[in-house]
């Protein structure tokens, strides 16, 4: 039996609501009761929030672990770490570990083996999209779903062959599951580091065009109003991208996109100097892109931020620009990335912690990304005005691979909660 | 000569056999209910011919059949020679191996070949959709397909439905779930076609990638839920998956494929109790169908399909025989 926990004097925001109102919360293993609670039951946990906000753990669906295969970049105890302390309490596990996750046993493997190392944050395993992430074959969509896979995905490596992805996402319908796909045209970004323009021509640096993420997108969409597939366009990056985005849930495909807090922050002059540590994959693009993008997540067009956490160890990163890994990490900044917009006043409280909680709950069908009586008490207690510096030696990853290194960003996360348990308390 | 058997009285209305006015047999959706009633009227009198000492007959003395198999088929091609050779006809089997095609002869110059040689009847199986309406057109005996690509295979929908009608009396009213590749099946196409017409709620159970596009307007409903698809189903049928279509091209696997549309014993529960199964053959245990069920004399027709299969090819080359001296339409 879990303890009980009485929250009071906090600022509730319920994001499946669009609601942020003073109040209490009372819960155990699952949220017993919220809004006006006043008595606690015997032996219960009591928390003065002082005014700061309560909301439903950040559900992160994008994150890249190194367990199995590459555990000197992050093990499911690491990320569980990093996760509590950002807030984060469900994180979708992306598939391209050592092995690949193409195969019902790996799938086992995750649920196995990481609730006993997290720390209670969970893990949720997003399966191979195609065996091996070649592009090829199919994985067993319908057996890997049964054994828990909640998503699948191709990660980082787009499929070419259009005939493959309007298979797989055909084949998906029969067990209605959720298809990440990252659009990215392989031929178009062959090569390239950062966003192609002014500046990567001044760097001497190869691009990627806007165009090779707006190809491949407009391809999927058609791909899923043709076979009905349920599809994720997996971190968007160029403004060229989104008119197609719009037009297709106009048309009522079942299509929904995603952003990498990152590229709400950061744009492509993160990158001058050659910070390697801000290379990411799509690239950072221009302030224009950004403030698209930033546009689209208040209008709902992009339905979910993630972190897309990507661990690297110093010597991949520390190398000649065009030789240095993609990626960075994110667990730990995800929440406080996403607060600067509404510090700045560029997007409401809700909207941003909705892409990060009752959306994600949406797409993946899980209980959790909601205050409400009986969800699972997935809870979080932020300071959300509360300013730091980002010092990336600090972080509880075993990668610091942070763009926001040094900067100086807001939203604390004082309290995180899974199923009831505490598994982070700020110092 | 035996005397030609009299048929069996069913439940379902009999229409004494009339006069075929179609020149060849290419495809079900050229028929209506009536003829199709007709031909199985004629058929369900063969059928206890192949019980007797002597199954022959005399019908079709003199005429000559030529088979013309461009794909591989043991049972079709036996099953169509039986006929022949029990209606008397004299039965030509041309493999393609062995043939002038292997050469690099069109479909074309065979059929002009083999129509110089005036035979009576022309039975063709071609892995092309449309193959025999071609030849039909080159030739001037009566063409049967014997399956076309993926367009029709009317004789084996003729013998499914004689199956189901010898178990369960009328048509009218089962529940009929076909299942498996349906995209790829001609026998899919033509069951749909006949069963409809005489009246049965058809159901088409498979996965997404197997299924045509448009299949929920063929008067049948649409399921990629097998539980659901077979659900209070009269008759299960079963259709070969092909091997070439299991590596991740349509489908991820072998044991994915079985574990959601192979019919074994748990799913076959759900069907309505004492339901039949049935499957054109040949079979791929453990694949679409489980040995358990494949098996079992009680619930598994596929050896009568076998059966009827004969009678019915005999019933489709008399009324092929009759009309081909009436000059009419095809």
């Amino acid at each position: 039996m879990t303890k009980p926990t009485l929250i009071r004097n906090a600022k509730l925001i319920d994001p499946a609501k669009d609601k942020v109102s003073d109040g209490a919360i009372l819960f155990a293993d699952k949220i017993i009761d919220i809004g006006a609670v006043t008595s606690a039951p015997d032996g219960a946990e009591i928390i003065d929030a002082d005014g700061a906000h309560v909301a439903p753990g950040l559900i992160d669906m994008r994150v890249v672990i190194g367990e199995p295969g590459a555990e000197h970049k992050e093990t499911f105890k690491s990320a569980g770490r990093a996760a509590a302390a950002g807030g984060v309490t469900t994180m979708v596990m992306m598939p391209n570990t050592t092995p690949v996750i193409d195969d019902q046993s790996l799938v086992d493997f995750v649920l196995r083996r990481a609730p006993e190392r997290t720390g209670g944050v969970h893990i949720l395993p997003a399966a191979a999209l195609t065996k091996g992430l070649s592009g090829a074959l199919m994985t067993e969509i319908g057996l890997l779903s049964e054994a828990g896979a909640v998503m699948f995905t191709n990660g980082d490596a787009p499929i070419r062959d259009s005939r493959v992805l309007r298979r797989a996402l055909s084949y998906a319908t029969a067990f209605d599951v959720l298809v990440a796909h990252r659009p990215e045209d392989p031929y178009l970004a062959d090569g390239g580091v950062m966003h192609e323009g002014e500046l990567a021509a001044r760097l001497g640096l190869p691009g990627i065009p806007a165009a090779a993420e707006a190809i491949m997108a407009e391809r999927d969409l058609a791909l899923a109003e043709l076979t009905g597939g349920r599809l994720l366009l997996d971190m968007l990056s160029a403004a060229q991208t989104l008119p197609a985005v719009k037009r297709a849930k106009n048309r009522g495909v079942n299509a929904a996109a995603s952003v990498n807090v990152h590229h709400l922050v950061l744009n492509e002059h993160d990158v001058a100097n050659y910070r390697t540590f801000a290379k990411l994959s799509p690239p950072l693009r221009s302030e224009d892109d950004r403030v698209a993008l930033v546009q689209a997540v208040k209008d709902g067009l992009i339905d979910v931020i993630v972190s897309g956490h990507d661990p690297r160890q110093a010597e991949d990163k520390r190398l000649p620009f065009e030789e240095a890994a993609f990626g960075a990490v994110g667990l730990e900044t995800l929440l406080p990335g996403a607060l600067t917009l509404h510090h700045k006043g560029d997007a409401p409280l809700t909207t941003l912690l909705r892409a990060m909680t009752a959306k994600p709950a949406e797409l993946l069908n899980l209980p959790q990304g909601r205050l409400a009586k009986g969800a699972p008490a997935d809870v979080i207690v932020i300071d959300v005005g509360a300013p730091f510096r980002l010092d990336s030696d600090k972080l509880k990853s075993k990668s610091n691979n942070s763009p926001f290194d040094e900067k100086t960003l807001q939203g604390k996360v004082l309290r995180t909660f899974v199923g009831g348990r505490s598994v982070y308390a700020a110092e | 000569m035996a005397e030609r058997p009299s048929g069996v009285k069913k439940n379902e209305a009999r229409t004494s056999p009339v006069r075929f006015r179609h020149k060849h047999l290419l495809a079900i959706s050229d028929l209506d209910r009536f003829e199709i009633e007709s031909l199985l009227a004629r058929a369900e009198a063969f059928a206890p011919l192949a019980e007797q000492k002597i199954k022959k007959l005399d019908t079709l003395r003199g005429r000559t059949l030529i088979n013309l198999f461009f794909e591989n088929s043991t049972r079709t091609q036996s099953s169509f020679e039986l006929a022949g050779k029990r209606m008397g006809a004299d039965v030509v089997n041309m493999s393609v191996k062995s043939s002038s095609v292997a050469k690099g002869e069109t479909l074309i110059d065979t059929a002009t070949t083999l129509n110089a040689m005036r035979p009576d009847l022309l039975v063709i199986r071609h892995g092309a959709s449309g193959a025999a309406e071609l030849l039909s057109q080159k030739v001037d005996c009566a063409v049967i397909n014997a399956g076309d690509g993926k367009h029709e295979h009317p004789t084996q929908a003729l013998l499914d439905a004689l199956t189901i009608r010898d178990r369960l009396g009328a048509i009218e009213g089962l529940v009929i779930a076909i299942c498996g590749d349906i995209l790829h099946s001609r026998v899919a196409r033509s069951n749909v076609a006949l069963l409809t017409m005489l009246g049965a709620r058809v159901r088409l159970v498979g996965p997404p990638t197997l299924m045509p596009a448009g299949a929920d307007r063929w008067g049948a409903k649409v399921f990629h839920d097998m539980r659901q698809g077979i659900k209070d189903a009269d008759v299960v049928m079963m259709l070969r998956v092909q091997r070439e279509r299991m590596d991740g091209g349509f489908f991820p696997s072998a044991r994915e494929f079985f574990w959601f549309y192979g019919l074994d014993e748990d799913k076959l529960k759900f069907a309505k109790p004492g339901a039949v199964v049935m499957h054109p053959g040949p079979m791929n245990r453990g694949v679409e169908i489980d040995s358990g069920v494949a098996d079992n004399p009680n619930i598994s027709l596929i050896e009568t399909q076998v059966r009827m299969g004969v009678a019915v090819r005999m019933a489709v080359l008399e009324a092929l025989a009759e009309s081909g001296s009436n000059a009419g339409a095809r």
